[in-house]
């Protein structure tokens, strides 16, 4: 084999590669997986803003005046829409590892359902919190 | 050297450079949903707390965090999300970086961040508890 005959002879040569990422459709699983992962990573660093709000009412009046002002702004709320966003996601995807966990929910139309079913309430719950926060204010 | 004396899932060169089990097997996967479990329950009592008290002046906030009711769910998510995101982080790390010196490096950062976004909101739970 050609291959065979280049390795020995000290050569990198281009090995036949498995079908990669790009070359398959996405599927519903596929990017609720990806998503599970990036939500994840966007709320390592979105515990800041958490940590600079408690961090604000702990420094005094002024200063949490100033932030409250920057998080209520156009911006800050478009920031706390990801942010609840990226919790809620994470924690619905959860519940569905939590699920697989179990050893149940891995026949494709479950996985399809739970998949679907995890954008579906996270982008729901995302809008029905802010509605209540809005109507409550 | 027979294959039938090694019992051991080990190869010896594994052995001396120490990759061979670490008796924590299935340590990172049970604390990651331990702590997934508890941030599900506490995230709840803090997402309401935190919508109740958005928007809200300094002094109501303060008073708000004088209640153990309030501080307590907090500081328990504050712990229990720092574990859980120490733990993500090091497996999104270990997935992608490969080269052993900022691998290793980036999962000191890790453990730094995590501990210090945990001690900071922490501090400041506490001072809004029992400070004056």
């Amino acid at each position: 084999m050609a291959e065979a005959k280049s390795a020995r002879a000290g050569t990198r040569v281009e090995r036949p590669l498995s079908p990669h990422l790009q070359v398959y459709r996405p599927l519903v699983n596929m990017v609720m997986s990806i998503l599970h992962r990036i939500t994840g990573a966007a709320l390592y660093f979105g515990a800041l803003l958490f940590a600079w709000w408690l961090i604000a009412a702990a420094s005094g009046p002024d200063y949490f005046r100033f932030v409250n002002d920057l998080m209520g702004s156009l911006l800050g709320r478009l920031v706390l829409v990801g942010f609840s966003w990226a919790l809620i996601h994470h924690a619905v995807g959860g519940i569905r590892h939590f699920i697989w966990d179990t050893g149940r929910g891995y026949d494709l139309k479950t996985v399809d359902l739970m998949s679907w079913g995890t954008i579906v309430l996270s982008v729901g719950l995302t809008a029905a919190l802010w509605l209540v926060a809005v109507a409550v204010k | 050297m027979s294959a039938n004396t090694n019992t051991r899932m080990r190869t010896p060169l594994k052995n001396v450079r120490r990759l061979g089990s670490a008796k924590e097997g299935a340590d990172h996967f049970w604390k990651q949903r331990m702590t997934g479990v508890a941030n599900l329950v506490l995230a709840i009592f803090v997402v309401f707390i935190v919508v109740s008290l958005a928007g809200a002046d300094h002094a109501t906030v303060k008073a708000a965090l004088k209640s153990p009711l309030v501080s307590l769910p907090i500081l328990l998510l504050v712990v229990s999300a720092m574990i859980h995101m120490r733990l993500g982080m090091q497996t999104i790390i270990e997935d992608y970086v490969h080269n052993e010196g900022p691998k290793i490096a980036l999962l000191m950062l890790n453990t730094f961040f995590t501990i210090a976004v945990g001690a900071a909101s922490t501090l400041a739970v506490l001072k809004l508890t029992f400070g004056g």
